[in-house]
């Protein structure tokens, strides 16, 4: 992996700004999302914008793309100061966006989509747009199903796809928000050398992440965002002078001010971090489960989680991962096999009673599955019990219970919202992601499914989170973690069990070569 | 059974298509509006309008042809208050989809009555035009192929509809905007021209529709004379889940049972009208029922699009 950073070096004072942000202020009713930025974006540069969930930079991304205005401020294209109006103007300026959450029509092929946007009276001719988006994917290294319907794909998948659409549409002005998120290391720096790619042909990319060293590895030039202000920048030169280790200090420092330390403490503490557990009693059991798909159908898996134990669930997203656990979560039918917890089998309880038995499961669809974007983060926060007590009695709202155990879980988790009565799809990503877990880890759980827990997480919160995810297994909860990220695997599992084309190819113990191990298993090396 | 003569079946035929062109229509229409995430309470309102105006401008000018252009501009009137307020305005769909259907009754019903008074004046039978050869076919021949030329274009614009919507991108405009609308805005396309053309085209339909009745199956106007047909194309938009052959199927359907009532009286059988009126409705729960759990309407359906709004 090569993660030294090859800036432009002769760039800067040559080339002139494609996009400058002029003292651009966004105000949402009870929070300036954005204040009095000013930023330049140049040509052969990959910009990449930093900042704790929540900081503004996703509400930035929605003024370049001409889904919001300024509430002031201007923005200049080319040297010419002018409106982006419409998401039409941005994408005739050359600004192609690729969303935090997803912009795909779930409805439509990937194709289709691809297609919105088409001349209205023509037909589309859809064999030669298939074609077009494989070689687009194979250039970037990875793999589309073209004619495959977007709902039956993972979020990863669709991530890809909407990366490769950008490129499709030419743009010259690339906006990649939270890009990686959602992909596996290996693919993350395929899309960085990409990424470095694009720059050397003159185009100039804004790429948003909360991972550091994919910020110094990728990046020509740094701005930090921090409560909706510009708190810093470096430029190219000032990250070359400091080298990554010097650079990414400085980062955390700008980005959380006194309270980095600890994020910069967390980020070095990877590794084994928690003493094994060995199985005792299974708490969580599955046995010879079968799930029904048609895209990546699972057979064949055979767990056993003991209490106390983390087992982590590995793989290339898109392997049966999201299939596997809505049908634990009870939200897909098993086709065949058992899941027993504590002893009693659940595979034929719907959602509700697998809650009251204490299974709980955080969706990674955050937007789709896992809140209801209009009702307020209250509720959001009782989503799973509503009409329950003490917060409903006889199917009367109780006002006050609601809004102590909102105001509490928001302090708890650190949830950064106007108010407990805002819509919860007001938040930003990561504080929604916040609400999920907040909601999830909170009452008498005994088994946890965590899907992608830290995914769009600024480092703080990732450190929390997985504190809370070892916190639940110190308190005798069984724990799966499914994730394409292999560091917070190992740093939280006792177990891993490979995941592959619906399979479990493979299960170790996170001991020292363990990741040797697991690369060996999804590679198909071992089998 | 003297009841399946050639003349019985060939008169039930007749009647179900002349009773099932309106509902088509108005069927067309309305899934059109749905497929782009507009709930169009409003077009038994734009089925009279198109009525009125239909069967005056025809009743004006001696000319049928005037008057469906008549009919589809009087359904367009009405849509354009829809698509102005619920589209552009963002106002709640069924509240106006209601108070346009209100409204266009009492308006139509006083406009008649200053111009006719109490008199209903009647148009002129409309000529045909037989389609050579498949008008010989018995019973067939005379109900299907021997009909003026809009029942034609009504049959033909169900299958413009289905390859609008499976060959072309405005098919894919129209599903999207109704599914994701943010994906497509974010794509550069207007969300909100697409539907503002969408309500506007199923004006034109349904008022089609209503035109129709007026001109071809009554031969004049009577106050309220769509009696419904509008709220059942809204059904039949809704049983077809997108797909325009089924809108012809249930219009069929519908149009059969209510000509079967008409044809049994003809043949002197007596069953009560109201019972006969009652099938397709029961026809209906017996699909919805069967068919009707897997519900797939647009995820948008009944939400105003407002940009950057999360
Ligand atoms: N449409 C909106 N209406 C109201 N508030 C909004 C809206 N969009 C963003 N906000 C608020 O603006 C602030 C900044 O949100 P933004 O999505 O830009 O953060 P972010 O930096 O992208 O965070 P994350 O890393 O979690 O994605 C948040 O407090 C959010 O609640
Ligand atoms: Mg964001």
């Amino acid at each position: 992996m090569t993660l030294s950073s090859q800036p432009a070096d002769d760039a800067e004072p040559l080339a002139k700004p494609i996009v400058s942000l002029k003292s651009v202020t966004k105000r949402f009713p009870g929070i300036v999302a954005n204040d009095s930025i000013s930023i330049d974006f140049f040509p052969g540069e990959v910009h990449v914008l930093l900042g704790e969930n929540g900081a503004g930079k996703s509400t930035l991304v929605s003024m370049l793309s001409g889904l919001q205005q300024p509430s002031e401020g201007s923005i200049a294209v080319d040297g010419t100061e002018m409106p982006i109006a419409s998401p039409q103007k941005a994408l005739s300026l050359g600004i192609g966006t690729v969303f935090q959450h997803s912009m795909l029509v779930p409805s439509l092929t990937l194709i289709d989509n691809v297609n919105l946007g088409g001349s209205w009276w023509k037909t589309p001719d859809r064999e030669a747009i298939a074609k077009r988006m494989e070689e687009t994917a194979l250039s970037i290294g990875v793999e589309v199903n073209p004619a495959a319907i977007t709902s039956s794909l993972s979020l990863g998948e669709q991530q890809q796809a909407e990366i490769v659409r950008a490129l499709m549409r030419g743009s010259r002005f690339l906006i990649l928000d939270e890009a990686t998120a959602m992909l596996t290391p290996k693919d993350a720096e395929k899309l960085g050398q990409l990424m470095r790619r694009l720059v050397a042909q003159g185009l100039a990319v804004i790429f948003i992440t909360h991972k550091l060293n994919e910020a110094v590895a990728y990046g020509d030039r740094i701005s930090v965002l921090r409560l909706g202000r510009k708190v810093g920048a470096l430029g190219p030169d000032e990250l070359k002078s400091l080298g990554p280790e010097a650079a990414t200090k400085e980062i955390i420092r700008l980005m959380f001010g006194s309270n980095g330390n600890q994020a910069a403490e967390t980020t070095r503490a990877a590794g084994s971090a928690r003493p094994l557990v060995t199985a005792t009693d299974p708490l969580l059991e599955i046995l010879a489960l079968e799930v029904d798909d048609d895209s990546v159908p699972v057979t064949g898996i055979e767990l056993k989680i003991g209490a106390g134990e983390i087992v982590g669930i590995a793989g290339i997203d898109g392997n049966g991962q999201k299939q596997l656990s809505e049908a634990l979560a009870g939200q897909r039918p098993v086709k065949n096999g058992r899941i027993y917890l504590d002893g009693q089998p659940i595979e034929d309880l719907p959602i509700g009673a697998r809650r009251h038995r204490g299974l709980r499961y955080v969706t990674d669809d955050r937007l789709g599955e896992g809140t209801v974007g209009a009702f307020p983060v209250s509720i959001n926060l009782l989503l799973k019990q509503i009409g329950e007590a003490p917060f409903w009695r006889s199917g009367i709202e109780q006002g006050g219970a609601i809004a102590e155990n909102a105001r509490k879980q928001v302090k708890d988790y650190d949830i950064r919202t106007p108010d407990i009565e805002t819509p919860a799809g007001k938040l930003s990503g990561g504080n929604i992601q916040k609400l999920l877990l907040a909601r999830e880890l909170t009452g008498s759980a005994r088994a946890v499914i965590f899907a992608k827990p830290t995914y769009g997480l600024d480092l703080n919160n990732i450190a929390a989170s997985r504190r809370r995810i070892r916190e639940a297994a110190d308190g005798g909860k069984a724990v799966i973690v499914l994730s394409t990220e292999l560091d917070e695997l190992i740093e939280l599992s006792d177990r891993i069990a490979v995941m592959s084309q619906g399979r479990i190819v493979g299960i170790v113990e996170n001991d020292g070569d363990a990741r040797q191990k697991i690369g060996e298993f999804m590679s198909g090396v071992a089998a | 059974m003297t009841l399946l003569t050639a003349a019985f079946l060939t008169a039930l035929l007749a009647g179900a298509i002349t009773a099932g062109i309106p509902l088509l229509l108005a069927g067309l229409g309305e899934q059109l509006s749905e497929k782009t995430g507009v709930l169009n309470i409003g077009i038994e309102g734009m089925m009279l309008a198109g009525a009125y105006l239909g069967f005056l401008v025809a009743w004006k000018t001696d000319s049928v042809f005037l008057g469906f252009v008549g009919g589809a501009g009087g359904g367009m009137l009405v849509a354009a208050i829809m698509a102005l307020l619920c589209v552009r305005f963002g106002l709640n769909q069924i509240v106006i989809g209601i108070a346009l259907t209100l409204g266009a009754e009492g308006a139509t019903a006083m406009l008649h009555y200053f111009q006719f008074a109490q008199t209903y004046p009647r148009l002129g039978a409309i000529s045909s035009l037989p389609i050579p050869l498949l008008a010989d076919i018995p019973v067939l021949g005379p109900a299907l192929f021997n009909r003026p030329p809009i029942v034609y274009i009504a049959l033909l614009l169900v299958a413009v509809f289905a390859y609008v919507y499976r060959k072309t991108y405005w098919g894919i405009a129209l599903q999207a905007a109704g599914d994701k609308p943010a994906a497509l805005d974010s794509s550069g396309v207007s969300v909100l021209g697409i539907r503002s053309v969408a309500v506007l085209l199923t004006g034109a339909l349904v008022g089609l529709g209503g035109g129709f009745m007026a001109i071809v199956g009554a031969g004049i106007f009577v106050p309220f004379m769509t009696n419904g047909n509008g709220f059942i194309g809204i059904v039949l938009a809704m049983l077809a889940r997108g797909r325009p052959l089924w809108v012809l199927g249930g219009a069929a359907l519908f149009g059969a049972c209510l000509s079967l009532t008409t044809a049994l009286q003809v043949a002197g059988v007596d069953i009560p009208t109201d019972v006969i009126q009652m099938l397709p409705f029961a026809a209906v729960m017996g699909v919805l029922v069967m068919l009707g759990r897997k519900a797939n309407l647009p995820s948008a359906l009944g939400a105003a699009y407002v940009r950057g709004a999360r």
